[in-house]
């Protein structure tokens, strides 16, 4: 079985789940799927061994062959390294949320097919190397996190947030697959690998860099970066299983990934190591100073994950620059992209911990505001113990994982002040200085989050629940990633040679061509090096500021709320809803008549101005047949027929009128041998007659004093500009013969090809078929809306009625 | 106001059989001669029109206890699968097939999945005006 597959293998579990939700209620539904991660995990860690080796394995699908878009699962290491993240991480966290969500409470039916769905979508992210299956599972992921943080669909703020969240990276993943077409333009293929090969001639289109800023819009949306990271503290709305996986370990790493696979493209480009690395590192530094102004658990973790995105943002564009300076010349370059790998890894495992924590004390104490937590140690200590471990490596302490990628962040940024291309050199020590401060309040930020829910004092008062530990079930994936995050740091090679490397040389091929090439050896001391100083400095900044943080974090509230980018999101939403309103509101007024100006005005100046531009009007009489008398006669009748309507003082006589004017119109049918359509005319004509004065009921009353259509000039002309297009038609269809007739094609085909007698209905059924099905269509949606215009229209009556009689 | 409508009730009763036979075969002789599914279908629905004419809508929701907006459903299932039925024998979309059969009783007769399509065209269109004469007549 080709392991394109493999994507799908969570969306058709998702299938099952309402069944097994509904028929098997005794069991968590959350055990049967922790099933599919697992096995999936287990499956493609048989892959490891073959992207050790530096080698790739794909495997297609076609989806659409008239288009050519396929779907490519494409394995080499860093999609494999996704794919493990995505599928370890879903295992521990569809673990938690069993102890997580109440099976009676909750409706976990729509939890898990939505926490699947979004599994399919991001491994399909990853895997793809088609890029229009790209954008599919892309904003797949952007449905299915929207579906998730609106979980508690009943709550204003899950819906605002799922709402925003939604509208941003939607945007984003617009401009990336504008992004993508250039691309195609360009390169003349989707695929990512065959873009990669033509990288050098690509560089020198004009298109270039127009792709390369729409696909960092679509990267910076989904992973957070400024100044688009507003929906992610909203998205903390989501249950705490889901802001863990989606919104700190998979999705929103998606556009790291993106930029990760789009590096060996794009290196070349000063606009990509610019925006790339200036982007990050401004992320890194806002998303850890405004951390400290939260007072909610996950608010902190949100903006922690904005900052720690931006990190790792940074440190993909600063990896760009090895292209530029080669392997041999500064040796220091070639650490940005494999730090940033390594962090990525290291930031999954102590970020998940922390968010499960930041969970399980929502749990058991019901608040997550900070001001009311704290002197938790003692009643949960083996939460308070994860946390620690967390908090630390986070804050970039020995003896863990965070530690040593926050040793290499420092190096790769210390070695931009000495790159010296694209005026780098001038600009270039401020990234050291920036990465400086941004680590400063990080190390600040996670103190703030560890002790002050768990150290400090505790007011029981003050919470909603009893504090108490959490159930050992719950403990579970917690612990094995805070486990994780110690044993990286005693073996981190063994991660690096088996995860880190491979990736690297997917996203570095121009530097190597096997992950054994890659000489960087993970140790915890290097001796006396700035960066260890680095870090020296970090810890005692932050520890003084930390001591005083009561002093200068009531400074937070003094920034204007008039300017922050939230208020710039609701407007714009607010002036996009109100805006289209009022606009709607100039030319819906509600009234049939102006409907039927417009649309009446619409096909004049659409067909006289084609007849006009296209030279079509002609008038010939030849091949004509004479008038026959009793022609004369229905025609007078019909003109009669007509006039009695305008001029008719009830309506009564109106509908009347009307339905002579109908089957005179059959008898013209009659006459000009069309009897498939006499013979519907007639049917439908009885059918409005009678509709008609069943509605009669319904109608106003014509005005006594005005019992006469009043004259009105734009109707008038209007009225006559119809007639006249009609007739110009209907002249010049006779006239011009420019191509021949279609009629003699039904002829010789009705029978032979289409099996078939009468050509009407022939057409109606085959040759035009779609147009017949798209009017049954349109009529059932016709039929349903009257249904709802009358059924809503009575329900209003009676809720008036019930507000009366109360 | 009662009105003395004996007339027609008693007429009603044999001509709506007279129609609706005369729709269903209109319907099926649609493909040779005039007629088919979207005539065949209104002039079922004027069938019962005439019947709401002569008796009330509450006599005749009992003589015909069909829910309209299922039936439109339905034929629009019908009608789209017909359709859709075609790409399984990786034809295009729309793609009908026909043949010649000899039926006992009716001898050689054609058979065609444009009828189907079309017995989903008859649905769909007896089923919305219907729901529409019903529902606004309904609405009183």
């Amino acid at each position: 079985m080709s392991f394109v597959f493999f994507i799908f293998i969570p969306m058709f579990a998702a299938l099952l789940v309402p069944f097994l939700y509904k028929k098997i209620s005794g069991i968590h539904t959350g055990w049967f799927v922790l099933a599919v991660p697992v096995v999936l995990f287990g499956i493609y860690t048989t892959f490891l061994p073959m992207v050790q080796k530096g080698e790739s394995a794909s495997s297609s699908f076609e989806w659409v062959p008239s288009l050519g878009i396929s779907f490519i699962s494409y394995i080499d290491g860093l999609s494999l390294l996704f794919t493990l993240l995505i599928t370890g991480i879903g295992a521990l966290v569809v673990l938690y949320s069993i102890f997580y969500l109440d099976k009676t409470r909750e409706q976990l039916h729509n939890f898990y097919v939505y926490l699947l769905l979004f599994m399919t979508a991001m491994l399909g992210v990853v895997q793809s190397d088609h890029m229009i299956s790209l954008y599919f599972f892309w904003e797949l992921t952007s449905i299915s996190s929207f579906l998730l943080i609106g979980y508690w669909y009943k709550r204003d703020r899950s819906r605002f947030g799922a709402l925003k969240s939604m509208m941003i990276t939607v945007f984003g993943g617009l401009m990336m697959l504008g992004g993508f077409v250039l691309l195609s333009i360009m390169g003349d293929t989707y695929s990512i690998r065959e873009l990669i090969v033509q990288a050098p001639e690509l560089a020198h289109h004009e298109l270039f860099v127009w792709s390369l800023v729409l696909i960092l819009f679509g990267a910076f949306t989904k992973s957070a970066q400024f100044p688009f990271y507003i929906w992610l503290p909203d998205a903390m709305e989501a249950p705490t299983p889901v802001s863990a996986y989606l919104h700190s370990a998979t999705m929103v790493k998606a556009g790291l990934y993106l930029v990760a696979r789009f590096t060996p493209l794009y290196a070349s480009s000063e606009w990509w190591i610019w925006l790339v690395t200036g982007t990050g590192l401004l992320t890194l530094l806002w998303g850890s100073f405004f951390a400290l102004k939260q007072t909610d658990l996950k608010g902190i973790l949100a903006f922690s994950t904005v900052s720690q995105l931006g990190l790792i943002m940074s440190l993909l564009g600063a990896g760009a620059i090895s292209f530029h300076t080669g392997i041999e010349d500064h040796s220091i370059f070639k650490y940005a992209a494999f730090a940033a790998i390594f962090h990525l890894v290291n930031h999954a495992t102590f970020k998940g911990s922390l968010f499960m924590i930041a969970g399980i004390v929502d749990h058991e104490t019901g608040t997550r505001d900070i001001r009311k937590l704290g002197g938790l140690m003692s009643l949960m200590p083996i939460s308070f113990t994860i946390a620690l471990i967390g908090g630390f490596s986070m804050a970039g302490l020995p003896p863990f994982n965070g530690f040593l990628s926050k040793e290499m962040f420092l190096t790769g940024m210390l070695s931009i002040s000495e790159f010296n291309l694209f005026a780098f050199d001038t600009w270039g020590i401020l990234f050291p200085i920036i990465a400086w401060i941004a680590s400063v309040f990080t190390f600040i930020y996670s103190f703030y989050f560890v002790f002050r829910t768990f150290a400090g004092k505790h007011q029981p008062d003050l919470l909603p629940k009893q504090a108490h530990e959490a159930p050992i079930g719950m403990l579970i994936s917690p612990a094995i990633l805070g486990t994780l995050v110690t044993v990286i740091f005693f073996i981190p090679n063994v991660i690096g040679d088996m995860l880190v490397k491979p990736a690297v040389l997917a996203i570095q091929p121009y530097l190597y061509s096997t992950p054994h090439d890659i000489d960087i050896h993970i140790s915890a001391w290097h001796g006396l090096t700035p960066e260890l100083f680095m870090t020296f400095g970090i810890i005692i900044i932050g520890i003084i500021l930390y001591w005083s943080l009561s002093k200068w974090q009531p400074l937070y509230d003094k920034f204007p709320n008039g300017f922050t980018l939230n208020r710039l999101y609701d407007s714009l939403m607010f002036l996009s809803e109100v805006g289209t309103n009022r606009f709607s509101r100039i030319y819906m007024t509600g009234y049939m008549r102006s409907y039927l100006v417009y649309m009446f005005t619409g096909i004049i100046l659409l067909t006289i101005s084609t007849v006009f531009l296209k030279n079509a009007f002609d008038v010939s009489f030849v091949l004509l047949t004479p008038i026959r008398f009793y022609e004369l006669i229905i025609a007078l009748v019909l003109i009669a027929g007509t006039m009695t309507i305008l001029l008719a003082k009830s309506r009564l006589t109106s509908i009347i009128a009307l339905g002579a004017v109908g089957y005179t119109v059959a008898l013209f049918f009659v006459i000009f041998n069309a009897p498939d359509l006499a013979l519907t005319q007639l049917v439908i004509e009885t059918i409005s007659v009678a509709l008609f004065l069943l509605a009669f009921y319904h109608l106003p009353k014509l005005n006594r004093h005005e019992n006469r259509i009043r004259f009105r000039l734009g109707n008038a002309l209007i009225a006559f500009g119809v007639g006249a297009t009609v007739t110009i038609i209907a002249l010049s269809a006779h006239s011009q013969k420019l191509i021949p007739s279609i009629s003699s094609y039904y002829e010789e085909t009705v029978y032979t090809e289409a099996g078939g007698g009468n050509i009407v209905n022939v057409i109606l059924v085959d040759y035009r078929g779609f147009d017949t099905l798209f009017e049954i269509a349109v009529l059932a949606i016709a039929s349903l809306g009257i249904i709802g215009m009358i059924n809503l229209r009575l329900t209003k009556k009676k809720e008036v009625n019930r507000i009366e009689n109360k | 106001m009662k009105t003395n409508d004996v007339i027609l009730q008693t007429t009603t009763k044999i001509i709506f059989f007279i129609i609706f036979l005369f729709s269903i075969h209109i319907f099926f002789a649609g493909h040779y001669t005039p007629g088919g599914g979207f005539v065949g279908g209104l002039l079922t629905a004027t069938g019962i029109v005439l019947l709401l004419l002569a008796f009330d809508l509450k006599t005749v929701m009992n003589c015909f206890p069909i829910n309209y907006t299922v039936m439109t459903a339905v034929g629009l299932l019908l009608a789209v699968s017909t359709a859709a039925g075609s790409i399984f024998f990786n034809v295009p979309f729309f793609t009908h097939a026909f043949d010649h059969f000899d039926l006992p009783l009716l001898g050689d007769q054609s058979l065609h999945t444009a009828m189907l399509f079309d017995t989903g065209v008859y649905l769909v269109v007896v089923g919305v005006t219907m729901t529409i004469i019903q529902s606004i007549g309904a609405d009183e």
